[in-house]
């Protein structure tokens, strides 16, 4: 490096400038999924940034679209696989509203207790990889063990612990048994002394907020022309939530807030997860204190949920339901529906258009991370390399719903 | 409100545009539109900029086929987040003949969604800065989502739908 710099010439227009290009991934231990991005640097500083994504890309548009509806549920779990009962869930309620289904009020409130455990599992694994990769290693071994128990809630009740393929359309698959309640209601009382201590050891701390602060930020303006969604867009100041403009599964009876940002950068970013994890563990509470009893948790839909197997071995119409739903011949009626869902990451969109056949005619995700990663080339340029490596994640893309 | 929205708009597209729509709908959720082709560019813009709706936030924009396999389109859903307005745009063309003009100069986050859609329908936006496959690899020379491509082998019947009385 220093015999280079000796022949260049003094007088700087003579100079022709070159910039040396870095391939940062396909696999790269800082990038925490399978994408490249070609980097055209000028020493440290990013001059142009070109992403590559499809890596893991399996066609599940095309994949759904000879798949029966109750099939499509583990499709959907691979998408954002940091939270997918959220996924599941989306989509059971896009299926619902297709078919006109109206489910019990106490199936709401279940549903919105696992979306939220789902949303702090989501909000709690990108900020401490945000810690990770700005050094701090300790807040994400620490707080990781609260994901495991997420995942132990998970497992109570539905036997898988990350591609869950939680519930069914209509409902749920049993009712959730008093382990579960045991495990949801610990979590409850135990997380908020661990998410404090997580917040103590990173939110305040003078070598993150030199790290974060001001790093990959976005304006209000521009994330809206780039679709953004979800904590990402409200950290840049917009105070969209789909759970509040257009609520879904009962949202409308909970009281939280909605945490926006100012400055859109990565501190922002992780500041806005930060408080929403403590919304949701709000939401829980009033979800567990108002869930009401006596009814059932699934819709009476037969066409569509399967029957317990005592009927279907005594009862031939469960037999004959029993063996649809299982062959996937399933009546579905025409149609085109759009319905969308607050994920971890954003608005997660469900377009389907129905011929009334088996399978969906035509099944498109809208995945908010693929959306808002075409404005990451803009929102690195000019700046460290070791700062674009944060703010790649504190926008948590995550590589499953990228490529879809 | 749905349908109030879906009166003004109506009335708004077709008194600044005559003959515009093709079709229209409110079957499940908010209003849809079926646009002219010729026409889709300026309607788009015209949906953002006017200050009552300002449609100003692109959610959705991805492809279609429609049943006869003779036409393709493409679906664009809309959303004004002040007074949560939504609607869903269809625009439909021959499929020898897949050119439509881009939308990235009206919404910038439509550039990836767009080269998703050529990716797998094969539409060519015109104008769009950089018009490449995005999710399949640069070498493939099908486009995978039209119905032509079927995805399980066909000589398998014990799926089809004559076998349950369709």
């Amino acid at each position: 490096m220093s015999k280079k710099e000796n022949i260049i010439p003094e007088s700087e227009d003579t100079i022709e400038k070159e910039y040396s290009i870095l391939n940062l991934g396909p696999t790269h231990p800082a990038t925490h999924g399978i994408f490249q991005n070609i980097l055209k640097m000028d020493g440290e500083i990013i001059h142009e940034a070109e992403p590559t994504v499809g890596y893991i890309h399996r066609a599940f548009e095309k994949l759904a679209e000879r798949r029966p509806y109750n099939q499509i549920t583990p499709i959907t779990d691979r998408l954002n696989y940091c939270s997918s009962p959220i996924n599941n869930i989306g989509w059971h309620m896009t299926v619902e509203k297709l078919i006109k289904c109206q489910v019990p009020k106490r199936v709401d409130y279940m549903r919105v207790i696992i979306m939220e455990l789902a949303r702090i599992a989501d909000h709690l694994i990108c900020n401490s990889v945000i810690g990770v990769d700005t050094g701090a290693m300790t807040g994400f071994l620490y707080i990781f063990q609260w994901r495991e128990k997420i995942y132990d809630i998970y497992e109570s009740i539905c036997g898988a612990r990350l591609t869950t393929n939680i519930g069914r359309i209509g409902g749920f698959e049993r009712e959730w048994s008093k382990s579960t309640w045991d495990q949801i209601h610990n979590f409850v009382k135990e997380y908020p002394k661990a998410l404090k201590e997580f917040a103590n050891l990173l939110e305040r701390n003078k070598i993150f907020m030199d790290r974060t602060v001001n790093c990959g930020p976005i304006s209000a303006k521009m994330a809206l022309d780039y679709s953004f969604t979800g904590p990402n867009l409200r950290a840049a100041g917009v105070d969209y939530d789909v759970r509040v403009a257009t609520p879904y599964s009962s949202y409308q009876d909970f009281e939280f807030i909605i945490p926006v940002g100012t400055a859109g950068d990565t501190y922002d970013r992780f500041m806005v997860r930060q408080e929403e994890m403590w919304q949701s563990l709000k939401i829980i509470e009033q979800a567990i204190k108002n869930m009401p009893k006596d009814e059932p948790f699934h819709a009476d839909i037969p066409e569509f949920y399967l029957p317990p197997k005592e009927e279907v071995y005594n009862n031939m119409e469960a037999l004959i339901y029993h063996f649809k739903i299982v062959m996937g011949e399933t009546e579905v009626p025409k149609g085109e529906v759009y319905h969308s869902v607050e994920g971890g990451n954003g608005e997660l969109g469900f377009y389907l258009v129905s011929d009334g056949g088996r399978t969906p005619y035509r099944l498109h995700f809208r995945r908010p991370c693929f959306i808002y990663y075409q404005a990451y080339p803009e929102m690195v340029k000019g700046i460290m390399l070791s700062d674009a490596i944060i703010t790649m994640s504190s926008m948590n893309v995550i590589a499953g719903e990228l490529d879809a | 409100m749905n349908e109030e929205l879906f009166k003004k708009l109506t009335e708004k597209i077709s008194a600044k545009f005559p003959d515009a729509i093709e079709a229209s709908d409110i079957a499940y959720d908010f209003p849809a539109f079926t646009i002219k082709k010729e026409i889709i560019h300026d309607v788009l813009s015209f949906l953002k900029e006017d200050e009552e709706m300002n449609f100003h936030f692109l959610t959705d924009l991805t492809g279609f086929q429609t049943e006869d396999e003779k036409q393709l389109g493409v679906i664009y859903h809309l959303h004004n987040m002040i007074k949560n307005y939504r609607v869903r745009v269809r625009v439909f063309f021959d499929i020898n003949k897949p050119e439509i003009p881009t939308a990235t100069d009206i919404w910038p986050g439509a550039n990836w969604m767009e080269r998703e859609t050529f990716d797998f329908y094969g539409v060519r936006f015109k104008g769009h800065p950089k018009l490449k496959r995005i999710l399949n690899v640069d070498e493939m020379d099908i486009f995978p989502m039209r119905k032509e491509y079927p995805l399980e082998d066909q000589t398998r019947d014990d799926k089809s739908d004559k076998m349950f009385g369709r």
